[in-house]
């Protein structure tokens, strides 16, 4: 590694850009089970973490990995887990856990094609509506996706800060393209980064551990085995954090959780554009599809075609306002995506189905540019006849 | 200090039917850490899904009250991120042994310390008398009406294999064996379980035609016979009878203090990822 006061310059992949995001944020508990692609983060975070005073823990399975990261969250530490579709899947009723518990945590999800087993070794984005509501009952979600391998370093550091702001977990959405990828990449310096640390509650007396605004307010969360002798449950609780049966305080809770991430819409949501703002063709996209949409958009460009590109970088919540701006103007709106068309829903719900081509792909290879380019010249299949 | 001052007194009472065995466990735990004199703010206690995981919202430590199987997992990861914690897992024969079994030997076999309490009442009673793992072979419950065709686990049999550094089993009608066991199990460093059977009158003894919680205690009591008494009775006396008392006690090195050591070998103060000396690098274990 670098010296504290260099830049980091090297050719990495994204999984250990990922994982180099995650110390940089402070990281100093791992647990997780093997499973491609995403083996490389817990690889390295095994090697890494014991020698920086952070544990690493390979578990007997996805669902003990994320019980094991809450755990560690509760006790202070900075808890990331990594897996794939399978792993992912055996993980939802804790995500649901940590999210109605308001623990933070951060899980990298590097998309595999499935259902099931699938193809392994190969990409998919279709995990993209199982990263929003794969666990049950109305909850909060941060989804990020990375469109290369710097932003998978920038994006983990930014999953971290976002749940410990908002006690929200959030999933950082890689696929197996931009895990694997290998790109030169300069990583700011280490002391210039100020990862979000974790306020604690000032009183141990008294300690209302759920008390916050019901618009969307996020309670300060203390350390276990501190003294504030605290209760944590999965069931319905009030502001002391014991359950309730009472309709008005569960009414309220889910409220006030959701709306954590629903007024902060313009906080958490970012995205990345080219030539959008006069498009007529824009190609939506996130990911590794998005490199080749690019390619696709410059070519079609330098032919006289106003096309233009909205590339995604968080997924959820949804970034609506953007696509709304782009609906105003742009004529036609394709959406190009590793799956059958997740994202294109949400683009539909927003810039309504006349406008958008759903231009799905789910052949276990990422898009040839040649693809993306043939939709914008001759449109795509509008997917929702 | 008090017994009751361990208990949150302003959650009291608590949600279990009259006559439930659960109580009594709760109250062996309790004594046993009264007897060690354990500091509360560094005792947290984590139980799973079912009428024995509501214990810990009753008790005054940080406590955590999980997803249903997950308690030992949940605490594998407060354990190794705060070795000098002592890990407390309260869960029932149902949480522990179907949907939490896998969690359970494996940290038996990593011999993490935590000391698991098991309260073995034979039945899922949150859900209204379905049969368990743990349910004997023959007995009634409400998705066994022809009676139990499957067999039974011994769980501290299984424990013992597993890997685990201390194991004993008590019951709701021998309760001073069981706050000794559960001293016992609180004090190894390793991997602990307490089998803990508890009386439900409610779903097994009324199902089963057993009788009240008195009647229960009695049936307890006659099919128990302590391991010590066993190892010196003739054969035919202890067939069909459950070994009671400490059933298996060895010293053997502990998973989060041998990652320490690992970790101790190969610690950098300086970490390159954020430019400073970690504040956990020199306090954590």
């Amino acid at each position: 590694m670098a010296k504290p006061t260099e830049k980091i310059v090297k050719l990495m992949q994204g999984n250990e850009a990922c994982t180099i995001g995650a110390l940089a944020a402070g990281l100093d508990f791992y647990a997780g089970y093997p499973i491609t692609p995403s083996t490389e983060i817990a690889e390295m975070c095994s090697e890494e973490l014991p020698r920086v005073g952070g544990r690493f823990i390979q578990m007997e399975d996805e669902i003990g990995s994320v019980a094991a990261i809450i755990g560690a969250s509760l006790t202070g530490r900075r808890a990331m887990t990594a897996t794939s579709g399978p792993g992912f899947s055996l993980m939802q009723e804790l995500i649901g856990y940590a999210s109605l518990c308001e623990i933070p945590i951060v899980i990298i999800n590097v998309m595999r094609v499935g259902p099931s087993t699938g193809m392994p070794t190969s990409v998919a984005q279709a995990d993209v509506m199982q990263a929003r509501w794969g666990t049950h009952g109305d909850h909060p979600i941060i989804a990020l996706a990375p469109g290369n391998v710097k932003e998978c370093f920038e994006l983990t550091l930014r999953a971290f800060d976002l749940s410990e702001k908002y006690r929200v977990p959030v999933i950082v959405l890689t696929d197996e393209v931009i895990g694997h990828m290998r790109e030169k990449v300069e990583l700011p310096e280490p002391r210039s980064i100020k990862p979000l640390k974790r306020a604690v509650p000032a009183n141990r007396a008294n300690y209302k551990p759920y008390a916050a605004d019901p618009e969307g307010g996020v309670p300060l969360m203390a350390p276990f085995g501190e003294g504030w002798r605290w209760h944590v449950t999965g069931l319905f609780h009030d502001e002391s954090g014991f359950p309730t049966q009472k309709p008005a305080v569960a009414d309220a809770l889910v409220r006030r959780l959701q709306k954590k991430v629903d007024l902060n819409v313009d906080d958490i949501c970012d995205y990345a554009t080219e030539s959008l703002e006069d498009c007529d063709v824009a190609v939506v996209t996130f990911g590794s599809s998005a490199m080749s949409a690019l390619s696709a958009v410059r070519r079609a460009r330098k032919e006289g075609i106003k096309a233009g590109i909205l590339r995604l970088k968080t997924l959820w919540p949804f970034p609506e306002k953007v696509v709304e701006e782009l609906a105003g103007h742009a004529k036609r709106i394709i959406v190009a995506e590793m799956n059958l068309g997740q994202i294109a829903l949400e683009v539909e719900r927003v810039a309504g189905r006349a406008k958008v081509e759903r231009l799905g792909k789910v052949n276990s290879e990422l898009f040839y540019p040649e693809e993306v380019y043939k939709a914008i010249v001759g449109g795509a299949d509008r997917g929702n006849k | 200090m008090a017994t009751l001052d361990y208990f949150r007194k302003e959650r009291l009472p608590h949600i279990w039917c009259p006559g439930c065995g659960h109580g009594t466990i709760t109250g062996a735990l309790i004594r046993a850490i009264e007897r060690l004199g354990l500091d509360k703010n560094k005792v947290v206690i984590v139980s799973g899904i079912g009428c024995s995981s509501r214990a810990v919202g009753y008790l005054d430590f940080d406590t955590l009250h999980t997803a249903h199987g997950r308690a030992i997992a949940y605490a594998t990861g407060i354990k190794l991120s705060r070795p000098d914690l002592h890990v407390i897992v309260m869960t029932g024969d149902g949480d522990c042994s179907a949907i939490g079994g896998n969690h359970f030997i494996h940290a038996a076999r990593r011999n993490i310390g935590i000391t698991t309490i098991v309260m073995n009442n034979e039945i899922y009673g949150m859900t209204s008398g379905q049969y368990s793992p743990m349910t004997p072979k023959g007995m009634l419950g409400t998705t066994a009406p022809y009676g139990n065709v499957e067999r039974p686990f011994d769980l501290c049999k299984l424990a013992i294999a597993a890997g685990a550094t201390y194991v004993g089993r008590g019951t709701s009608y021998h309760v001073p064996l069981t706050i000794d066991l559960i001293e016992k199990a609180l004090q190894n460093p390793g991997f602990s379980v307490v089998e803990a059977i508890s009386q439900c009158p409610t779903y097994l003894g009324r199902k089963n035609k057993i009788g009240g919680p008195v009647e229960m205690l009695d049936w307890i009591k006659d099919q128990t016979v302590n391991a010590k008494a066993a190892a010196v009775m003739p054969p035919e006396k202890v067939a069909g009878k459950i070994l009671i008392g400490e059933l298996h006690n060895a010293q053997e090195p502990e998973y989060t203090a041998e990652y320490g050591e690992m970790a101790r070998k190969i610690t950098r103060k300086y970490d390159d990822y954020i430019g400073e000396v970690r504040e956990c690098a020199s306090n954590s274990d």
